[in-house]
């Protein structure tokens, strides 16, 4: 006779989440050992989504390299193409025209709003708050026109490039932003009445997934997820870029080091960007160029080039061969939306990069997970995952 | 329990890249060189004695390395010696500034201690560059492929790896 | 041969069609996907269902997260070497009649990776019904290969012992 096994009996099991689960927020696999429902051991096996883009990189050309990189986090894929420009700008010495730093920081923060309002969503739906999603998306709905608007792109915009942006915004880019701007207060008020005050979604996310601050900096965290950890670290204001130091803005932490803690700043953090915006549009109103004239990044006169055939090579060569990059090595970070984003690249003086290496944020926050699941019960699991704010795209590259 | 502040305390802009000066002279056999371009300073190391200069970053007051940003890997071609080199970033939360450590290995002594007694973020960015480059880091808790499966051959961002696989 | 004529006279509350264009119609009309978000192209996938775009007008938005309540896997996204068997086994847990849809450039035929991670093409690993062009789709292209994908449907044959592709 075949015996079953009791079930109460005091065995671990194991349980595979994902790669294909609704709430891993992509193809994130967690081994979990189970007690009960207390997680003894979490394990990530990540690499679903490799897409060898740091290879791929090596074979591009400096200024194609953008086309990749927003692809990387695709949430975040303003942040993503500014850290790359701004680290190949630093090796080359190219300084970038003011108009062009005014539209980066405002489109840069429009993409923070969406890529939080995308967290929003999915966070409560994970924690079982259905609706936020709806409303969530469709307020980026908005912010995507904008981009649109901008690049003719929804989500890869390749709208930065090395020296500046890649055209001018249209005339009716500022009236459009200026309308969102307008209502975005009022909607964040609905989203926080919705969520942050429910008292289930508060129960869930209090006390769970706790990171000391001493952890915090130890396992690597950055972003919102340090911030929620208290500590008093963003790169907009220690290592300033793109004129961020002259911009008005708070830094939300709280020290819980929790969820719940880790939702607030996100939120507080919505409405930073939100002033940020509001001050970037006001700027924007004077014209000016938005390309550097740096010769090995200024496409030449149309008109000239129709008249001389040396401007007409010129510009051949740009377009054809690209340019080349002083020899060196750089490292430049940036704030993301998920944290410390940094390019390390290498350049051999030759068209292409010789090595573009990528500090994904969401790469080191995840690996930070067993630590913060160990001990909690199976239902916080996909808690702690949606308030790390994970992008596998990121973090497989 | 918001504790939302004007300006970071205790930060001190300038200047970004630290003053390592200090250290040229105590770890006279492990530092090779100091170079600084860009704007930024780089400490070529030795693999020797690695483990007490990156404790004496973190540990010194001075310095307070505490945060390690990343280890990236590159491969300087196939016919190079030494064939690869790996570079630690390094950032202090408290005094604002960044450091680059840059060790150059051999291809057959391609291995690094590990970093995991200093810094726990260091789990994963070895595995990392192990899995990319065939690095292989003694005293890591756990090394292996992360993210190319498990039983894939060649390291893909070796030079003389195809870009299409083999 | 007028018998439907006939039948519709005597008895009005009555229809009659063929069971192939019966069953055709009430598959099509509920066809519900797996979700199997991999990369950006979720992102747009997750934005079909949002009240702008509102998949449930053609009665696609009930996205299951079991494979196995699901008709439609619409592969949203770059498929990797190590993603492509986890992809065929979901597949292979779906039940008949199933379909398809290969969202954006990276899933029909890799897109701007073409290297040693990614798979060239998700047909290479599983039948494709509906390719959608794009990097990513917008919401309207995902609408436009339901649409594509429920004419498809139409035309099919139920009553046969296999289930027949029309191109």
């Amino acid at each position: 006779m075949l015996r079953r096994p009791d079930p109460l009996a005091d065995t671990l099991m194991t349980v595979s989440l994902g790669p294909q689960h609704p709430s891993t927020h992509g193809v994130l696999r967690l081994e979990l050992v189970l007690d009960g429902e207390t997680v003894v051991k979490a394990t990530p096996d990540i690499g679903y989504l490799h897409t060898g883009m740091e290879k791929t990189m090596e074979k591009e050309k400096w200024q194609q390299v953008v086309t990749i990189t927003c692809r990387m986090d695709y949430l975040n894929s303003m942040g993503n193409d500014l850290g790359y420009c701004l680290a190949v700008e630093k090796l080359m010495g190219v300084d970038v025209p003011r108009r062009a730093q005014d539209l980066r920081v405002l489109l840069t923060e429009l993409n923070r709003l969406t890529s939080h309002l995308v967290w929003w969503g999915t966070h409560a739906m994970d924690i079982g708050a259905m609706t936020a999603f709806f409303y969530a998306f469709t307020e980026r709905e908005r912010v995507l026109d904008i981009f649109e608007c901008a690049s003719g792109a929804r989500l890869h915009q390749s709208y930065f490039i090395i020296g500046g942006c890649r055209y001018d915004v249209p005339t009716n880019f500022l009236p459009l932003v200026a309308d969102f701007l307008k209502e975005f207060p009022k909607y964040l008020g609905e989203a926080k009445k919705l969520v942050t005050g429910n008292k289930i979604f508060q129960r869930r996310t209090k006390g769970v997934g706790i990171v000391s601050k001493e952890d915090a900096i130890n396992w690597g965290l950055s972003g919102p997820t340090i911030r929620g950890s208290g500590v008093n670290w963003d790169i907009r204001k220690a290592e300033p870029y793109s004129g961020y130091d002259t911009y008005d803005f708070r830094v939300p932490v709280y020290d819980g080091g929790d969820v719940w803690s880790r939702y607030l700043v996100r939120m507080d953090e919505m409405e930073e960007s939100w002033r940020i915006c509001n001050q970037a549009l006001e700027r924007l109103k004077e014209p000016g160029p938005v390309l550097s004239n740096h010769p090995k990044l200024e496409l030449p006169n149309r008109d000239l080039m129709k008249q001389h055939i040396d401007v007409m090579i010129h510009h051949f060569l740009i377009a054809s061969e690209g340019f080349t990059v002083p020899i060196g090595e750089v490292y430049q970070s940036i704030e993301s939306a998920r944290g410390e984003l940094g390019y390390y690249i290498v350049s051999n003086g030759e068209e292409r990069p010789y090595r573009v290496r990528v500090r994904a944020p969401s790469y080191v926050n995840l690996s930070a997970l067993p630590a913060m699941v160990e001990g909690q019960l199976i239902a916080d699991v996909v808690a702690v995952i949606g308030s790390i704010d994970i992008v596998l795209g990121d973090i497989d590259r | 329990m918001s504790e939302t502040l004007e300006k970071t305390p205790g930060v001190k802009p300038l200047p970004r890249y630290a003053d390592v000066s200090l250290i040229r002279n105590k770890f006279a056999e492990t530092v090779q060189e100091i170079i600084e371009a860009v704007s930024e300073v780089t400490i070529v190391a030795k693999r020797e004695g690695l483990v007490e200069l990156m404790t004496f970053l973190r540990d010194e007051p001075s310095l307070c390395f505490d945060y390690l940003s990343d280890i990236g890997g590159v491969d300087l071609g196939e016919f190079a010696s030494p064939r690869f080199a790996v570079a630690y970033q390094l950032y202090s939360l408290e005094y604002n500034h960044r450091l680059r450590i840059k060790v150059f290995l051999e291809e057959d002594d391609a291995h690094l201690p590990t970093m995991w007694s200093i810094w726990k973020a260091s789990n994963w960015l070895e595995r990392e560059v192990y899995d990319m480059f065939g690095v292989t880091f003694d005293g890591h808790p756990d090394l292996r492929r992360i993210l190319m499966p498990a039983d894939y051959e060649g390291y893909p961002l070796r030079k003389d790896f195809p870009i299409k696989g083999y | 041969m007028g018998i439907e004529n006939k039948l519709g006279e005597v008895l009005p509350e009555v229809l009659t069609t063929q069971l192939d264009a019966l069953v055709n119609w009430a598959r099509k009309s509920s066809i519900w996907p797996a979700t199997f978000g991999l990369a950006c192209c979720a992102i747009e996938m997750m934005a079909v269902t949002d009240p702008r775009h509102d998949l449930a007008r053609f009665g696609a938005e009930v996205f299951r997260a079991s494979p196995r309540q699901a008709d439609v896997m619409i592969v949203a996204g770059r498929v990797s070497i190590k993603m492509a068997p986890v992809l065929r086994r979901i597949y292979d847990q779906m039940p008949e009649p199933k379909w398809v849809i290969s969202m954006g450039v990276c899933a029909s035929a890799g897109g701007v990776f073409n290297n040693y991670a990614i798979v060239q093409g998700v047909d290479k690993v599983v039948p494709v019904d509906v390719f959608v062009p794009g990097c990513p789709p917008r919401p309207e292209g995902l609408i436009w290969a339901i649409m594509k994908l429920q004419e498809k449907i139409e035309r099919e044959k139920v009553f046969t012992a296999e289930k027949e592709k029309v191109a």
